[in-house]
């Protein structure tokens, strides 16, 4: 479904020149669920934005559905790939109702004829009911907010679905409701995902394969399986994989310590 | 008995405004727009303001009903001329023997005029340049900059002078001036706007809907530079008001015998020891007009102002 060849993306020229993202390669089966891990600064939010045109592609290939796509991207491309973002609180319009945010995508895809019947399928397909319809964005949530965003992205029905942290935002218990309605909405629509996440459990839970991300660059590519076994081949990877199991003491408390 | 009903409509009309769950789109937008009110009648003063600029407008609908006499023809030149206010002429006539209180009265039609055709032709003219240059940077963005910067480096008045004097004297040539001379400051910030909107997350996302820029700039980052600009066309009526009188007062604005406060002030230069009233009435009409217009420019910046609250 989605090829990535050598990927590279550069910002400024000369002594600002900044790689972002140095040779990346990966490739993505339709339906399938792909990871990219990585600390802060790792280039993994910046594979996503070049694939969907918002960084620029320096050098490499980008292919989707065995096609390579044109920059600019056309529409047809904008129907087939969509992105989730981050922070909710930014990524709708202050101004806008829910109702003008959904029926936005329709417009410009020339799609208006059965816009009331797509914008309340697509709030039930996020778990909302039609009283959201015509809330603002302070009205809602972040957790609203952030299922307003997921059904945005899907009301155009495209293939692939590229999330950037979509639940780093969000407190732990509704972070949970947003990874199953998105395990569900891959389920029932056949989706293909891109995960960019820098939580270990996030994309263990949602992803069957990752690549880890170190300063651009790919470090090793594995399996949920993997992670969650603790089994990783690569150095940086074994330590990401304690990091992400929280801070230890080197030696225990004794038990009675905690009783008292 | 039959009151109850009445109040209880208020109450229900006000659940209804702010109803966490509109039904509509209107309701939705009503319910915005009550929110502002409320915040915006807290302030007193914006309050003021808001009624002076309501009477503004009434008295230019209802000019030729409120008026009691002729604003352009005059009285019995022998008897009638430089009266002092009475009863019979409440402000006073003037060296034409023509009643003042009614050329103040006709002479808001102008007033309002003038503001609303310069807010008109200089807002989105201002809106236009300043969201298209921030949105699209590069050279657009250093070519339309520089024209605004040569129109900001002449003082206002001055410019306004100049195209009067071009296009000769008269309220439409001067109407024209100003707007011409209004717009930079309007470009200047619904661009500094811009600039912080164009990239966030919500065009981003819409961006990637495949959405033309004309539709990003129209749809989604005009709407957010509205707000402020509409504060500062507020605020600069007065100023509007105030060069527009300036230029009547020069002689290169409205031509006699058009009612135009800042020609009437002038006409009433040559009596002002004796007969004050002459400069003073249109001279007070300014005043409060000017005044009305700043403040309710400052309770509207509190409302709308996004950086105060959204």
């Amino acid at each position: 479904m989605l090829d990535i060849q050598n990927l590279q993306v550069v910002y400024g020229t000369g002594r600002l020149r900044v790689d972002a993202v140095k040779d990346v390669s990966f490739h993505v089966e339709q339906g399938a669920a792909y990871g990219l891990v990585g600390e802060s600064g790792s280039g993994k939010s910046t594979v996503l934005r070049a694939i969907c045109g918002l960084a620029p592609v320096s050098g490499g290939r980008v292919l989707v559905d065995g096609k390579e796509v044109t920059t600019p991207r056309t529409k047809a491309f904008y129907r087939t790939v969509q992105m989730v973002f981050q922070d909710p609180y930014a990524s709708l319009h202050p101004r806008h109702t829910v109702d003008r945010t959904l029926s936005e995508p329709l417009a410009i895809h020339g799609e208006k004829n059965d816009a009331e019947t797509r914008i309340l399928q697509a709030l039930r397909e996020v778990g909302l009911g039609p009283s959201f319809r015509f809330r603002y964005p302070h009205q809602l949530s972040g957790g609203q907010r952030q299922r307003i965003a997921i059904a945005r992205a899907l009301i155009l029905r495209p293939k692939v679905l590229l999330l950037d942290e979509p639940t780093s935002a969000l407190d732990a218990s509704v972070q949970a409701e947003i990874l199953n309605l998105l395990d569900d909405l891959r389920r029932k629509l056949g989706l293909t995902y891109i995960l960019v996440s820098h939580d270990l459990a996030v994309v263990a839970h949602l992803c069957e394969r990752l690549l880890v991300m170190r300063h651009g660059e790919a470090v090793e590519e594995t399996t949920a399986e993997a992670l969650r076994s603790g089994a990783a081949s690569n150095e940086y990877t074994q330590s990401l994989i304690q990091a992400s199991q929280g801070y230890s003491r080197a030696s225990k408390q004794p038990a009675t310590a905690l009783a008292g | 008995m039959a009151g109850a009903p009445l109040a209880e409509q208020p109450a229900g009309l006000r659940a209804w405004l702010l109803s966490p769950e509109p039904h509509s789109r209107w309701q939705a937008r009503l319910g915005r727009f009550y929110l502002g009110w409320r915040a915006f009648s807290r302030n007193p003063l914006a309050v003021v303001g808001l009624g002076i600029v309501i009477l503004l407008i009434l008295l230019a609908i209802f000019a030729d009903v409120i008026a009691p006499y002729s604003p352009v023809a005059g009285g019995d030149l022998r008897t009638q001329r430089l009266l002092p206010p009475s009863e019979t002429f409440w402000f006073g006539t003037d060296d034409q023997a023509r009643d003042i209180f009614s050329r103040v009265v006709y002479g808001s039609r102008i007033t309002l005029f003038v503001v609303v055709l310069v807010a008109l032709i200089a807002t989105p003219i201002g809106l236009l340049v300043g969201t298209v240059s921030g949105y699209l940077g590069g050279w657009v963005d250093t070519v339309l900059m520089r024209i605004t910067d040569i129109f900001l480096a002449f003082p206002r008045l001055v410019l306004a002078l100049a195209f009067v004097a071009a296009l000769g004297p008269g309220i439409e040539n001067a109407i024209i001036a100003i707007a011409i001379t209004s717009w930079p400051p309007y470009a200047r910030i619904a661009r500094a706007e811009t600039l912080m909107i164009r990239n966030s997350d919500f065009i981003a996302a819409v961006k990637l809907q495949g959405a033309s820029t004309p539709r990003i700039i129209l749809g989604h980052v005009v709407p957010l530079c509205l707000s402020s600009l509409i504060v500062r066309v507020t605020l600069d009526m007065a100023g509007i008001i105030l060069t527009a009188a300036g230029l009547g007062f020069l002689g290169l604005g409205a031509q006699p015998p058009m009612p135009e406060w800042g020609a009437m002030v002038a006409t009433g230069r040559n009596y002002l020891i004796d007969q004050w009233w002459v400069a003073a009435m249109p001279g007070l009409a300014i005043f409060v007009v000017s005044l009305g217009f700043n403040l309710l420019g400052d309770g509207l910046r509190d409302v709308l102002d996004p950086k105060a609250a959204k």
